[in-house]
């Protein structure tokens, strides 16, 4: 069986919730002390996600970088490649903020969009 | 060269924003927004992170994000905003000097005005590392506005002294980007970021924090090469023995902010020793009637959520200086300070009269972390209220309502105390 | 590779080395100073008290008693010239006994038996009304008047510039790794940039002298002494009114509290021998001991006000390093070679009376040497340097400041916050021949950057300002020279070659 603790982030107070499981099949959830502990362990053991807030290079911007994000949370595992991903992306000014930058980012059915808005250079 | 405003906002972050924004809708029309910056919303712009807005927006955004709504709200409502301007100067007759590129130096007489200048970092001198002084040793912020807004890396193997979370923050931002993160270093027990910056910043990446442990020496001539990390008691006193050299570059520093004063101390607005900041009554008024203070300027938070809700009362209240023209008629005016267990409080003072709101919200932190506590309202005869809280923790500010009705109409104090388990 | 011929070649780019290249670039000669660093002040002209002793100190029978006493009021007419600022702020040496007392009387007795020094001995009413915030327990103070406060590296930039100006070739970046003689007669010197030739080799290279004489056969060591400080935040430099010093010891003038030229306070030195020359380290026990010397006669010194700690190191020359004298002298063999080592303190306050005294040594020597000179006063000599707008010099009529930003907009841009430094400014000073593009450079001439944020806010910023005035990459901007670049690359560029390790969340079982 394997075991694995994660630290419940429903809260400021970060239970350390303990899942017993074999494979993908929970046997057993221990230490939350509120039932949103369950909920968070059962996701973050499953299918642990992240929204993933990074940079990409700008073309003729008043800034060099415009920050963007993954618009939903991403599979934690495909952070890496999608970091090497956006870092071969280029993108013209002006910049609306919400713009799609990259659609379905390393195939996660998610979009990579701006975070701010960004002028072109004059 | 000398111009007169109703209001004047010194600074464009979150809390100058916010208050600008308030105080316009109280009705205010004569706002200017100074912002040294050549774009508004502060730091936020290089806090690209997800994280900001839940409690005030109920939805995570990031730092930009956060921003733009206000930015974008401001432009709507017209309010004069004067970007790339440093106010180098203010008195105590609200006169503030100004310079810019554009319009070079200004002389503007203000009715009110709002500081909102916000935090600067703690440095290594702060805290007094010895050793060389090579290039290398940066504050985390400045090492943020370098990757995420100048687009430059300021190392390849990164040792992080502190765990507030721009430092846990930057752990990930260095990882994500292919710098090597050695390890974060806290010389307190606990970590002094939120929960969710050391899950998501530090685990995810298995980068490792140390607890009661410090960096004791910076090698290096030229560039950081090396750093001596000592284990320290609870004494926070080092403990030689356990002394070890860790190959690095670059040395980050997260070691505390500061709120930035230097214009409130020209204008002899008095200060509190522990928070940095001006004393101000629950409106957020410093002793010079008509000057506010909201955001970090007043006392560093946590939450960018919290910045913008304290800068509303801010504004609220400086429209109600302007609108009511006159000054405040004060029925009762208590002293609010710290009791046991408690760091500090703000408000300092409440000046009550009978159109005060009818809840006070107190702000505070705890000294030490504890659970399953109490927090309880004094004055100097009896308790007024208590809350219970399941955990409070220094690192983050917590806050309790008190219904003003339960002041004692002849008590001229309030105290606040945190209760621990047992008592 | 250098075939042109100077008449005379200066090694060191410090307070001394500056001073004597300008104080000869009044005469028709053609001169070169050499700095192996990557601009002048980097070594003990950087980081030491920056006071002008009154001259009191030391003895008049040695070479730094009498070159002290000499050179304080040259500095009224250098300041000037030179648009250094400096202010005489005077002096006390505080006593906390009775006995402290009839030492100080003694001191001014001796001090006044050899020269006409303004020194008083005050009693406690007098004293704390000079320095009201001083420890109860002082007493007594011997009080001199005409010491002063100056920033050491402004003076060393400012003596450097007005020498350039005047035709002295100052060569940055260029390390002299011996002198050339032949027949007992200098020839040149030899550097890592190629030979330079001249009759006359000036040897003002502080800690390094040793060496640079090693090569003519001279043999001598120079061994560092170090002194450590701490500089308050601008808010506090009004604690203090004086230089303050606590009764001497042996081996030095003790731990000082003083105010600087540009309103902060300074706490410091300790001293203490060390082996390297490098060694600019910062100790744990040395601030400890700096900081209860100030404690003992500030207890009001706040702890939180420190914005920098630094050491330097002073260039003595054993047998006792504590006590010995400056070695300035004209060798005999070979004829050409002047040596001016061994320049601790007070060296600073010194550095008139040495220029002065290095150039009668040339005098002396002029005719001797292998292309022998003659010591012609040119008519296009100018002592002055153009005072640059500051706008910190402004406070008090921030309204005038107007008319300089309408000549120029930049000087509208602050850059430096905590400083109150506007792109102006840092352009004017990068635009001059010396500046070179670094950030300490750039601190040492406008102060951005060396306030309370010490560069946390505009860091990236003076980068990119330096990036654009020198037209390099904000990649090649460095601290203070090469090895030092402040940023490592450009964010997105590493992703190509490196692994970008990804880890699960540790199982902590």
């Amino acid at each position: 069986m394997d075991q694995r603790t994660i630290v419940c982030l429903s809260c400021p107070k970060g239970c350390r919730v303990t899942v017993k499981a074999n494979g993908d099949d929970i046997k057993d959830i221990s230490g939350h002390e509120c039932p949103q502990g369950i909920e968070y362990a059962k996701n973050e053991y499953l299918n642990p996600t992240r929204i993933l807030p990074t940079t990409v290079r700008v073309k003729n911007g008043q800034i060099a970088l415009v920050p963007v994000k993954t618009a939903a949370p991403i599979p934690k595992g495909k952070i890496g490649e999608a970091m090497q991903k956006l870092a071969e992306v280029e993108v013209e000014a002006p910049i609306k903020l919400g713009q799609v930058i990259v659609e379905n980012i390393v195939e996660t059915g998610v979009d990579v969009v701006a975070t701010r808005s960004i002028k072109a250079k004059n | 060269m000398k111009t007169k405003r109703e209001l004047v906002v010194v600074g464009g972050g979150p809390a100058g924003l916010a208050a600008a924004l308030e105080a316009h809708k109280k009705g205010v029309k004569d706002i200017l927004l100074i912002e040294r910056d050549e774009y508004l919303g502060g730091i936020l712009q290089q806090c690209i992170h997800n994280g900001f807005g839940l409690d005030y927006f109920n939805e995570e955004l990031t730092g930009p994000e956060y921003a733009e709504r206000f930015i974008d709200e401001l432009k709507d409502k017209n309010i004069d905003v004067q970007l790339k301007t440093m106010v180098i100067d203010i008195n105590e007759e609200k006169l503030i000097t100004a310079l810019s590129s554009k319009d070079g130096i200004e002389f503007i007489e203000a009715e009110s005005i709002i500081l909102a200048m916000g935090c600067r970092e703690r440095t290594r001198e702060a805290i007094r590392i010895p050793g060389t002084r090579p290039a290398g040793v940066m504050t985390a912020g400045a090492a943020q506005r370098y990757i995420n807004i100048e687009g430059y890396l300021p190392g390849r193997e990164i040792v992080i002294l502190g765990s507030g979370d721009i430092g846990l923050i930057m752990a990930r931002r260095l990882a994500l980007e292919g710098a090597d993160v050695k390890g974060v270093f806290e010389i307190m027990p606990y970590s002094s970021g939120l929960v969710r910056n050391k899950v998501q910043c530090l685990d995810d990446f298995g980068i490792p924090l140390y607890l009661q442990q410090t960096v004791a020496k910076i090698y290096g001539q030229k560039r950081v090469e090396a750093v001596d990390i000592v284990e320290v008691d609870d004494n926070l006193n080092q403990i030689t023995e356990t002394k070890k050299t860790i190959q690095c570059d670059t040395l980050l520093l997260s070691v505390g902010l500061i709120p930035e004063n230097e214009l409130s101390q020209q204008a002899n607005i008095s200060l509190d020793d522990i928070t940095g900041g001006p004393i101000v009554d629950q409106t957020r008024e410093t002793d010079i009637p008509g000057v506010f203070a909201c955001g970090n300027v007043l006392q560093v938070h946590d939450l960018v959520d919290n910045v913008s809700e304290e800068s509303e009362i801010a504004g609220k209240a400086a429209a109600e200086y302007l609108l009511n023209d006159q000054e405040k008629e004060i029925e009762q005016a208590l002293e609010v300070s710290a009791g046991e267990n408690i760091t500090y409080v703000v408000p300092h003072t409440l000046n009550l009269n009978s159109k005060t709101d009818p809840i006070i919200e107190l702000f505070f932190r705890v000294k030490d972390p504890a659970e399953d506590c109490k927090i309880s309202i004094k004055d100097n005869k009896e308790e007024l209220a208590s809350y219970t809280r399941p955990i409070v923790e220094p690192g983050e500010i917590e806050s309790v309502k008190l219904p003003v009705k339960l002041i004692n109409k002849d008590s001229n104090e309030i105290i606040v105390e945190l209760i621990t388990g047992g008592e | 590779m250098n075939d042109k011929k100077y008449d005379i070649l200066i090694v060191g780019g410090g307070v001394v080395g500056t001073a004597i290249a300008r104080e000869l670039s009044k005469y028709n000669l053609s001169i070169a100073l050499f700095e192996k660093e990557t601009d002048v002040a980097s070594g003990t002209s950087k980081a030491n008290s920056g006071i002008i002793h009154a001259g009191y100190n030391a003895s008049k029978d040695t070479l730094k008693g009498r070159l002290n006493i000499e050179s304080n009021p040259m500095f009224d007419q250098i300041v000037s010239d030179l648009k250094v600022p400096f202010k005489r702020i005077g002096s006390l040496v505080v006593g906390h006994s009775q006995e402290d007392k009839e030492k100080l009387i003694l001191e001014k007795e001796k001090s006044l038996a050899q020269a006409d020094i303004d020194l008083r001995v005050i009693e406690k009413q007098e004293l704390r009304e000079k320095e009201p915030d001083l420890a109860e327990d002082a007493i007594v103070a011997l009080y001199a008047p005409n010491a002063g406060i100056i920033s050491p590296y402004k003076l060393t930039i400012a003596q450097a510039e007005n020498a350039a100006n005047n035709g002295v070739e100052i060569h940055l970046q260029t390390e002299v790794k011996q002198v050339l003689h032949e027949n007992n007669y200098i020839t040149g010197i030899k550097t890592n940039k190629g030979e330079f030739y001249g009759s006359v080799v000036i040897n003002a290279a502080g800690l390094y002298a040793d060496k640079i004489a090693a090569t003519v056969g001279e043999n001598y060591e120079i061994v560092p002494r170090k002194g450590e400080y701490n500089l308050f935040d601008k808010k506090y430099g009004s604690l203090v009114n004086h230089v303050i010093f606590p009764m001497p010891s042996e081996k030095s003038k003790g731990i000082l509290i003083t105010p600087t030229v540009d309103g902060n306070l300074l706490l410091g030195p300790n001293s203490y021998v060390v082996d390297d020359k490098d060694d600019l380290e910062v100790t744990e026990q040395g601030l400890n001991e700096i900081w209860s010397g100030g404690k003992k006669l500030y207890p009001s010194l706040p702890g939180g006000g420190v914005i920098s700690s630094f050491a330097g190191l002073r260039a003595t020359i054993p047998a006792d390093p504590y006590n010995d004298d400056f070695k300035i002298e004209a060798l005999d063999k070979p004829v050409g070679f002047i040596d001016v080592a061994g320049i601790q303190s007070p060296g600073l306050s010194s550095a008139p009376g040495i220029a002065k005294m290095v150039e009668r040594l040339i005098k002396d020597i002029s005719t001797e040497i292998k292309a022998p000179i003659s010591l012609k006063e040119k008519p296009t000599y100018n002592p002055e340097l153009d005072k640059l707008p500051r706008l910190d010099d402004y406070k008090d009529h921030r309204e005038d400041w107007h008319q300089v930003y309408q000549e120029d907009n930049n000087y509208g841009e602050i850059v430096c916050r905590c400083e109150h430094v506007t792109k102006g400014e840092i352009i004017a000073e990068l635009k001059k021949s010396l500046a070179p593009p670094t950030l300490d450079a750039l601190k040492r001439r406008t102060r951005a950057s060396g306030g309370r944020c010490q560069g946390g806010f505009c860091g990236p910023r003076i980068a990119e300002i330096i990036a654009e005035e020198f037209n390099i990459s904000p990649l090649e901007v460095t601290k203070n020279g090469p090895g030092s670049e402040i940023l490592m690359e450009r964010v997105k560029d590493i992703k190509a070659d490196r692994d970008i390790t990804y880890r699960r969340q540790k199982d902590e079982n």
